[in-house]
């Protein structure tokens, strides 16, 4: 591989320098810090989608900085990589605009907005990996600066959920740091995509691939948050909703998910993660986690934290679409990459707007929510529909593809577990739909902490709608090509043929 | 040796910070500081010159006043020496710069303070002759210098703790040198020879020579806190002013840790055995947990900062058992030694970088808020977002998360340690990494959180905050040009070799 373009490079700093020059502003400039942003996010997205159509054409953008004698840094943008790239530069514009109108006056802007940016920029970096190293570091990078949003409040919950999420993160990315160097050692480097390197040492070192590919996932279930490992997760949604809606959609556990997948299908390939059995141990543990989350959102009444647990349950479902050996199954694994990540951030902008704008943080509270934000319990109305997996919206193709995957390979205890899961999900979801739009509100008049004409600041309703149409547009136009799931599935396609 | 091109530089590395020391002492408080800042400044671009002509020259010599040895005295700047040089020269520079405004900011400018300027030239003189010296004596001298000074500059607040702490310093680094001087004495009795490298070829096997290793090797891992060796440091460092702790702890202990470590490679490669390597591992790695344990545990800044130097030192003596060669395998095919060196140079480059800017970090702390117990750090995010970012920097490379400096050491020691398939070092690594997350990140949880019931900040200069960033910043921006560096160390003697070591005292093996 040799350097053929600076694309990659000028999609990560298109968030880092904005990161990095907001850090250096005075807390009044809100203009430029404002501009800066919008700027930064824009520009990526125009860059991402420029690579995009780059990569249709056939072009390869391959970036390689040698770091010390065969440790090198390497951005290459592959189809996979490209699609977590839009996913991921996509959100951060959309939930850049939502955090403008949420923070609005509160204090500490700068820092919010800089570390929300280097946030992105890590996740950008997850996406643009070319090699092991490489997302590692972006990994690690990732830890460090989410850790100052989660705390960013700075009340002793904030800081204490900060503690949790260092302990887990910090332990995962020890564990991962072992199997990485563990990886180097035994393999050399290895480029995403190289299974063949994997696939020729098996036979000699059984033993110690199977050790480090268990430590190397073990660090990404951490970020994954599959069970044992998601302590951190409900915990640190004390974390003002921006950051919740980009940590469960796109950022943290995304990262882990995605991990996940470059690690079975680029680094050790899904031939011989099957025969060596890692698939199955995979499986039982993404299905478990999939029914436990569930269960365990049934019995939250805090809302931001249901949404938490749902996280849980729903990001396991890419665990288990790679863990079953398919085309259709992976197909689904890849599709909700970004089903998941656009219905979830509809949910946590949903519950910001309403714990701004009345400060209700329960559902409980909920009666009536429907008459008072149409637009804002619309939008969550409709990713509800999406996760449980109704028809047509973006998370029924998800789970159809799981589905089918799972016939495809005879493993009908994942349809099993699909449904249980959706009838969960219907279980802990359409109570707050059914109080929002059908129970009479408790209290008619309530003041408003945000005034406004609309039903909140404009700022925060736009992308709450925007992101709730696309749910359902992802699912509607889901056979159109260049939706998220003709990629998925060309991805898919091309990883079992070859 | 004589066909090695010859430099004046290695001389005037020495010479100059000598002669602007001399120079300041017959100024008045405001014309030694102004003269030492100088003189800190131009030794720094000389390093620099130095640096590239070695560079674009290899290993450079120089005879001083043109005598050959043993009569004269010839220095010799190879890669190591010069990467030692140019990190001296990097760290003291910005060091020297936050050192002026900090003394003008104590406004005690007629007291002892003005000393730190000819005090910190002659250490710095030390240093570079210490890593130019080419034998065993002048090692000792240069080690003499640079522990003096040390301790003057260490007891320089005058307070009551420092003057405990230095005469604690003063003990051990005075039986670290008599322990090494004990060394040389056997070795010359027995060769009647000083000279590194023509020791490195007569040297023979026997008890003298084994004794001489164990009681040099014994002096300099006192001068380094080397694990049991250690006591002295926290007090000595954390009770320092914050320019002193930052210089002791950044630069000095380094100084024997490179004799420590070219005796080994250069000199005694007949007595060491695999059991010799394995020993000084198992100090370094207690010390790796023990320090970072007692890190863990302290309540004041500068003890955390300082504690955590020990268990930093400790790493760096993990990196000699991967050095030293089973017998029968040659250095050629032992695929570890690359690694291991560059852990070694890479973990000495971040800790300087990194635990000096933590140390100014806690001076500007002890500035604002009057103390340093932890509490102190409360809040430091919304008041003091630099030096925030700098502790957060400089802990993130001690922790050695990528893509930091301290991440390149810790990659290479663990890729060393699978390599040479002495795994059992691995989990000192990895433990020593999570201890230390647990007190820089509980650093890091005081720095966000409320204010509570503290002393309010003061105001602090401004470009304070800059040199301890810039200090922290640094610790990341020495990986980029790390595949440079390794290629340019990779031409030094030392660098990539292993010791073979043979059963019956047979030849050296440095290929």
């Amino acid at each position: 591989m040799e350097t053929t373009s600076f694309l990659p490079v000028l999609i990560l700093i298109s968030s880092l320098i904005p990161g990095v020059l907001i850090l250096l502003l005075r807390e009044e400039q809100v203009a430029l810090r404002t501009s800066l942003n919008l700027f930064g996010a824009f520009a990526k997205v125009a860059m991402v989608a420029w690579a995009f159509f780059g990569y249709m054409r056939g072009e390869t953008y391959d970036f390689i900085f040698s770091l010390a004698p065969d440790l090198t840094f390497a951005l290459r943008l592959d189809a996979l990589g490209l699609f977590f790239a839009a996913l991921s530069s996509v959100l951060w514009l959309i939930t850049t605009v939502y955090a403008i109108g949420y923070l609005d006056k509160g204090p500490h802007q700068n820092r919010f907005f800089a570390f929300f940016s280097l946030c992105v920029t890590a996740s950008t970096g997850i996406a643009l990996s070319g090699n092991v190293i490489t997302f590692f570091i972006f990994y690690e990078f990732l830890t460090l600066s989410t850790y100052p949003l989660v705390v960013h409040k700075g009340t002793d919950d904030a800081v204490a959920a900060g503690r949790t999420y260092l302990w887990y993160t910090i332990g995962g990315g020890t564990v991962l740091f072992l199997g990485v160097v563990g990886l180097y050692v035994v393999a050399g480097p290895i480029y995403f995509g190289q299974t063949e390197i994997i696939a020729g040492l098996i036979s000699e070192f059984p033993t110690q691939l199977s050790i480090l590919f268990f430590l190397i996932l073990t660090g990404l279930g951490v970020k994954a948050a599959i069970f044992p490992l998601h302590g951190w997760l409900p915990t640190s949604m004390v974390a003002p909703a921006p950051v919740s809606a980009l940590l469960h959609a796109v950022a943290v556990v995304k990262a882990g998910a995605f991990g996940i997948v470059r690690l079975v299908y680029d680094v050790y390939g899904v031939g011989i993660a099957e025969e060596m059995n890692y698939l199955a141990v995979l499986a039982v543990f993404a299905a478990f986690t999939i029914i436990y989350g569930s269960v365990r959102a049934l019995y939250q009444d805090d809302f931001k934290k249901r949404l938490a647990f749902s996280t849980v349950s729903q990001v396991s479902y890419i665990a288990l679409g790679v863990a079953i050996p398919g085309a259709l199954s992976s197909t689904g694994a890849i599709v909700h990459l970004v089903h998941q990540g656009i219905m979830k951030i509809t949910m946590f902008f949903a519950a910001g707007n309403v714990a701004e704008t009345y400060g209700y943080k329960k559902i409980s509270q909920l009666n009536g929510m429907g008459r008072r934000m149409p637009l804002t319990m619309g939008a969550f109305t409709i990713a509800v529909f999406g996760m449980i997996g109704v028809p047509p919206a973006a998370g029924f193709i998800s789970k159809w593809y799981l589905g089918l995957g799972a016939v495809e390979a005879g493993s009908y205890w994942v349809i099993l577990v699909l449904l249980v899961s959706s009838a969960l999900n219907a279980a802990y979801f359409l109570p707050i739909v059914y109080r929002a739009w059908f129970c009479e509100p408790e209290q008619e008049e309530v003041p408003r902490l945000r005034p406004g004409r609309l039903e909140t600041q404009a700022l925060m309703l736009i992308p709450v709608v925007v992101t709730g149409l696309l749910s359902l547009a992802a699912g509607v136009f889901a056979a159109v090509a260049g939706s998220p799931l003709s990629i998925a599935r060309e991805i898919a396609e091309k990883l079992y043929l070859l | 040796m004589t066909d090695l091109p010859t430099s004046p530089y290695p001389a005037l590395l020495v010479g100059l910070p000598v002669m602007m020391a001399i120079l300041s002492l017959f100024f008045r408080p405001r014309g030694k500081a102004f003269l030492g800042l100088i003189g800190c400044l131009l030794t720094a671009v000389l390093a620099i010159f130095a640096f590239v002509e070695v560079t674009q020259l290899g290993t450079v010599i120089h005879r001083l006043g043109g005598w050959e040895p043993p009569l004269g005295i010839l220095l010799r700047m190879d890669a190591l020496a010069a990467v030692f040089i140019g990190m001296t020269a990097l760290v003291g520079a910005l060091i020297s710069l936050y050192a002026w405004r900090y003394f003008d900011a104590q406004d005690t400018s007629t007291d002892g303070f003005p000393l730190f300027w000819p005090l910190w030239l002659f250490l710095w003189a030390g240093l570079n002759g210490l890593f130019l010296s080419n034998d065993l004596f002048n090692l000792f001298v240069t080690l003499e210098v640079i522990g003096i000074s040390a301790v003057a500059l260490a007891v320089l607040s005058g307070k009551a703790g420092a003057l405990v702490s230095g005469l604690r310093y003063l003990l051990a680094a005075i039986t670290g040198s008599m322990s090494y001087l004990f060394g040389v004495a056997l070795i010359y009795g027995s060769t009647g020879t000083l000279d590194l490298e023509m020791l490195g070829q007569v040297l023979e096997a026997g008890p003298a020579t084994t004794f001489a290793l164990l009681v040099m090797t014994l002096g300099l891992m006192i001068k380094m806190a080397g694990f049991p060796f250690h006591f002295w440091l926290p007090p000595a460092h954390s009770n320092s002013l914050a320019p002193v702790s930052a210089l002791l702890s950044a630069l000095v202990v380094k100084g024997a840790f490179y004799i420590l470590l070219r005796l080994w490679m250069e000199v005694f490669g007949v007595s060491l055995t695999y059991a010799a390597g394995q020993l000084i591992g198992v100090a370094g790695a207690i010390a790796v947990i023990w320090g970072s344990w007692q890190a863990f545990m302290q309540t004041s800044l500068k003890l955390i900062v300082a504690h955590s130097s020990v268990a930093q030192l400790g790493y760096l003596l993990m990196v000699f058992p991967l050095l030293i060669l089973p017998s029968g395998v040659s250095a050629a095919s032992a695929d570890w030694l690359s690694p291991a060196w560059t852990a070694s140079v890479y973990q000495v480059l971040s800790h300087a970088f990194a635990k000096a800017s933590f140390f100014l970090s806690a001076g500007i702390i002890v500035m604002a808020v009057g103390h340093d117990r932890i509490e102190s750090l409360r809040d430091l995010v919304g008041h003091m977002r630099m030096t925030a970012l700098a502790i957060g920097l400089a802990g993130v490379s001690l922790i050695g998360l990528p893509p930091s400096g301290g991440f390149m050491g810790k990659w290479m020691l663990l890729k060393g340690i699978f390599l040479s398939g002495q795994w059992w070092w691995a989990p000192v690594v990895l433990v020593g990494s999570l201890l230390t997350a647990g007190y820089i990140f509980m650093l890091l949880r005081l720095a966000f959180a409320p204010t509570g019931e503290k002393e309010p900040f003061q105001p602090v200069p401004k470009r304070l905050e800059v040199f301890a960033l810039l200090l922290a910043v640094s610790s990341f921006l020495i990986v980029l040009p790390a595949d440079y560096l390794i290629q340019f160390l990779e031409g030094s003697e030392v660098f990539g070799s292993g010791i073979e070591t043979v059963l019956k005292g047979g030849a050296y093996g440095n290929n």
